[in-house]
């Protein structure tokens, strides 16, 4: 559960990051950003993420670490290097990032399903069984 | 809330870009105008687009303290921020040389008998329609493909 919610907030991530690329298409100067997402995950799953804002202190041994990284998944902002540069110094190259958004959308939706599925199993084993 | 900003990056972008449109019906109607009674003919309107960082509480004070240090810190500070718009810094005009056309005839040519013409270069203002259009396009879909995801993240577990 917990990867699968950290794999979502990554993407959600991405997908603002990519929606930034397209808004930024025609703006002189603009270098394209991207998160490296395998790597981040990894990063993000082994706990090794800087912890967020809502990170929770454990002073107990009982405790649970939170580390509240759904709001910061300590993502490292690469720049793309340019396949095409433009005269104007502008990075991005809109077919890559219309591909990469849509790719991302899908893995978004995967995620979700893979989340929604794993809650309704729950739900179902947290019903009685005669209802 | 995060995931909502996005609308406000793909907005941007789409009023940006209809400003460029705005400009291009501008100078397409004015193409054909002559030079007014002051003798200055219409000059061809170009918005110029600047990344504009997305303002968060949390980062609002560093990008302003970090305003001094020049181009690498506000960099920087749109760095720790990562995300952003587009706005129209300015509204440029163009220094092109206005065209002129030997009319003896006409009642506003000079004592050559030419008269002043825009700058507007219909050619290029079309390919620059195309262009934001296409800009345009993207950034609906941007938008549109974002909302359906936010749609279903809501109904999370159904």
């Amino acid at each position: 559960m917990s990867f699968h919610q950290q794999a979502l907030g990554l993407r959600a991530e991405r997908q603002q990051v990519l929606a930034t690329n397209i808004a930024n298409a025609d703006t002189p100067g603009y270098l394209a950003r991207d998160i490296d997402f395998s790597a981040t995950l990894a990063k993000a799953t082994a706990g090794k993420a800087a912890p967020g804002p809502l990170a929770l202190n454990t002073t107990q041994a009982g405790h649970q670490a939170a580390s509240g990284a759904g709001l910061s998944l300590g993502a490292d902002l690469l720049y793309r290097v340019p396949t095409q540069p433009s005269l104007d110094g502008n990075t991005v190259d809109m077919d890559v990032e219309r591909v990469n958004f849509a790719d991302n959308s899908l893995h978004y939706e995967a995620s979700l399903e893979l989340l929604t599925g794993k809650i309704q199993g729950l739900r179902l084993a947290m019903q009685s069984e005669n209802s | 809330m995060a995931a909502f900003s996005i609308f406000n990056v793909a907005g941007s972008a789409m009023a940006a870009q209809s400003q460029r449109i705005n400009a291009v019906a501008s100078n397409m109607a004015n193409a054909d105008s002559v030079a007014g009674p002051d003798g200055k003919p219409y000059q061809a309107r170009q918005v110029v687009f600047e990344y504009a960082p997305l303002a968060r509480k949390a980062n609002a004070s560093l990008a302003t303290a970090n305003l001094a240090g020049g181009g690498l810190a506000t960099q920087m500070a749109s760095r720790s921020a990562g995300l952003g718009g587009v706005r129209v810094s300015s509204v440029e005009l163009s220094d092109a040389p206005a065209r002129q056309e030997y009319r003896p005839d006409h009642p506003l040519a000079d004592e050559q008998g030419y008269v002043t013409f825009s700058n507007v270069d219909p050619v290029a203002e079309m390919v620059d329609m195309i262009a934001a259009s296409k800009s345009y396009e993207a950034n609906v879909e941007v938008f549109n493909t974002s909302k359906s995801l936010l749609r279903k993240t809501l109904t999370l577990g159904e």
